[in-house]
């Protein structure tokens, strides 16, 4: 009794002048809280598969408050500058690498021969992977002959056989592209295999049973059902990919991304390191969110 | 019009991890008439599935063979040097349709395209191809769900689709393996009737795996039950529900039929009396 009789008396309390003040305060406060709210819940939804709904928001606002962070210690010098540079450091020395160039090279030089070693490894090993993946799931032979191949050098660092890429191709642009291409290699097989793999018996089994011949068959059904896992496996690759990169351009570079972060570590130009790793970064993420758009368009019915 | 004959067959599957073989049929002999609808009925892994792979090829008997017509269809694939790419020469084929419990038709293909699937690896053209596949889809009664992807129907019409699809490249017979063991008991007496129909328009041979004792009696104008341990057909009835069924439209009628409760009484003795014999074996 006593507890209603006070919300009615909240809900009657006429709004004063002063207490409108503060309400502002909670309402930013709620807008700022607003983008960690899940939004509307749609039918299902809450009984549902855990982790749905919007996180751009979220992932926004981590962003910005790193950056804040970031910020903040640089500016009270919480760290020296040589191990963390300040944002605005970091921003003008993109601007200052971008025209004028670092290493004897600008930042578009950079970008140019990283991303040449990784798209050429990456379409190398879209030529090769996938159909030997493919064939590694139908046919006994080409899996017993790469099964041991692949498993054996897939967990190795690549770094722990680049002295014997060096050894046998020089020191050139192909052992820089062959190092790359071993590490995008491996996944995308294994995907492409595990795709022709994960394909449904009665599926091939209907398919029989309408005439088709076991060329139609591995052409019609299990390359189609092995098409989102090729996907999902060239999305891994190419982050392998760019995770190989700086070890490529390890010996001997005259340009490159990775040789950037090296040289100008080397020289403790720390604004210039940063630099390069979310230059790096931002490439891979946005390749990446390529590749996700062409998993809507090529295969909506993913999961299906 | 030919019959279908299975002579002497058995069946043993390997033992797992080399533990001891599996006889999941033994020493079947049987055959299906032109026009029959027969269904088969027992318990779980009693070799239903097995009976029914085999007649569609999928499987190759241990022993004995079997026959469409004068054409032998249980013939081994011809596997040179593990180049598994060459055509085979027997064992599944476009004569013989089969509708699967779940999971068979192609996410990537809408409506009308998994229906007319056969027909375009036949090399049929397009304009043919949508004529046969549209007959058989008003046929199911999906006529105005063509452009549809398949994974958003409901699980009814997707067997509907399934359904279609095995009769678009016209085979001689049906095999359907549970096909409405996964449904609702409404969309299920639905699909039922709509199959009779399909069989009575068709003239086709119908082979039909079931659990439901009532849904074989109503479908069956010939029910075989199978026993376990070694797979066997043990009863073989004649049965004639399905055609008072095309007679009078009325299920639910034919369902109260004093006949009707007699023998699912009848059947469902014999396959308790088969699970009660099973509980003893473990
Ligand atoms: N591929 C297989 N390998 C080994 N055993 C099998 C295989 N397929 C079926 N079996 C066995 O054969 C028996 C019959 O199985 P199945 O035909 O699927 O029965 P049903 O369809 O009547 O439930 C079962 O005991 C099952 O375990
Ligand atoms: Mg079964």
């Amino acid at each position: 009794m006593k507890n209603q009789e006070s919300i009615h008396a909240l809900d009657l309390a006429p709004v004063s002048k002063a207490e409108s003040a503060p309400k502002t305060k909670s309402n930013l406060m709620q807008t700022f809280l607003s983008i960690f709210a899940a939004g509307p819940v749609k039918p299902g939804e809450s009984y549902g598969a855990p982790g749905q709904g919007k996180s751009l928001a979220i992932s926004l606002f981590t962003t910005a408050f790193l950056i804040l962070i970031w910020h903040i210690a640089t500016y009270l010098q919480w760290v020296k500058p040589l191990f963390l540079p300040s944002p605005v450091a970091v921003v003008q020395r993109f601007w200052e690498v971008a025209t004028e160039g670092f290493a004897n090279a600008t930042l578009l030089e950079h970008t140019g021969w990283s991303m040449m070693r990784v798209f050429s490894a990456f379409f190398l090993a879209f030529l090769t992977a996938v159909p030997i993946g493919i064939l590694m799931g139908v046919n006994r032979i080409v899996r017993g002959l790469f099964d041991p191949i692949i498993e054996f050098y897939r967990p190795l660092p690549p770094l722990a056989y680049l002295p014997l890429v060096i050894i046998w191709l020089g020191i050139g642009e192909v052992s820089k592209v062959v190092l790359i291409y071993l590490a995008i290699f491996a996944p995308m097989a294994l995907s492409a295999r595990a795709g022709v793999k994960s394909v449904a018996i009665e599926q091939i089994h209907a398919a029989y049973s309408m005439g088709a011949t076991r060329w139609q068959v591995i052409r019609h059904i299990i390359l189609i059902n092995a098409l989102p896992e090729i996907l999902t496996g060239m999305r891994i690759g190419i982050g392998f990919g760019w995770t190989t990169l700086v070890a490529a351009e390890m010996v001997a570079a005259q340009a490159g991304l990775g040789f950037m972060v090296l040289n100008a570590a080397e020289f403790l130009v720390t604004d210039v390191v940063i630099m390069g790793i979310i230059v790096i970064g931002i490439i891979a993420y946005l390749f990446d969110l390529f590749m996700r758009y062409l998993e809507r368009k090529l295969v909506p019915w993913k999961g299906k | 019009m030919s019959r279908l004959q299975i002579h002497d067959v058995s069946v043993q599957f390997p033992g797992m991890n080399g533990g001891e073989s599996v006889t999941a049929l033994s020493e079947i002999n049987f055959q299906i008439e032109p026009g029959e609808f027969v269904v088969a009925l027992g318990a779980s892994g009693c070799g239903k599935t097995t009976l029914l792979n085999l007649m569609a090829g999928f499987i190759q008997p241990s022993n004995g063979y079997l026959t469409l017509g004068d054409s032998d269809i249980s013939g081994l694939p011809r596997v040179a040097c593990g180049l598994d790419l060459q055509d085979q020469i027997t064992g599944p084929g476009k004569d013989r349709g089969v509708v699967f419990q779940k999971h068979a038709l192609l996410p990537w293909l809408n409506v009308l395209e998994n229906a007319a699937f056969g027909l375009k690896l036949q090399g049929v053209g397009k304009k043919e191809r949508i004529e046969r596949a549209s007959y058989f889809l008003k046929l199911v009664g999906l006529e105005d769900f063509h452009k549809h992807p398949v994974y958003q129907l409901s699980g009814g019409m997707q067997q509907r689709v399934g359904i279609a699809r095995g009769l678009t490249n016209d085979p001689q017979m049906l095999l359907l393996d549970e096909p409405l063991g996964a449904l609702d008991a409404l969309t299920r007496e639905v699909l039922q009737e709509l199959l009779l129909d399909v069989w009575r328009k068709t003239q086709k041979m119908m082979f039909f795996i079931t659990h439901s004792v009532e849904e074989a009696l109503f479908m069956a104008s010939r029910l075989i039950i199978m026993s376990p341990r070694p797979g066997r057909i043990t009863h073989d009835f004649s049965l004639d529900f399905n055609k008072i069924f095309l007679e009078t439209r009325d299920a639910r009628q034919v369902k109260s039929m004093p006949e009707f409760i007699a023998m699912r009484e009848k059947v469902l003795g014999i396959i308790h009396g088969d699970e009660v014999l099973n509980g003893g074996a473990h």
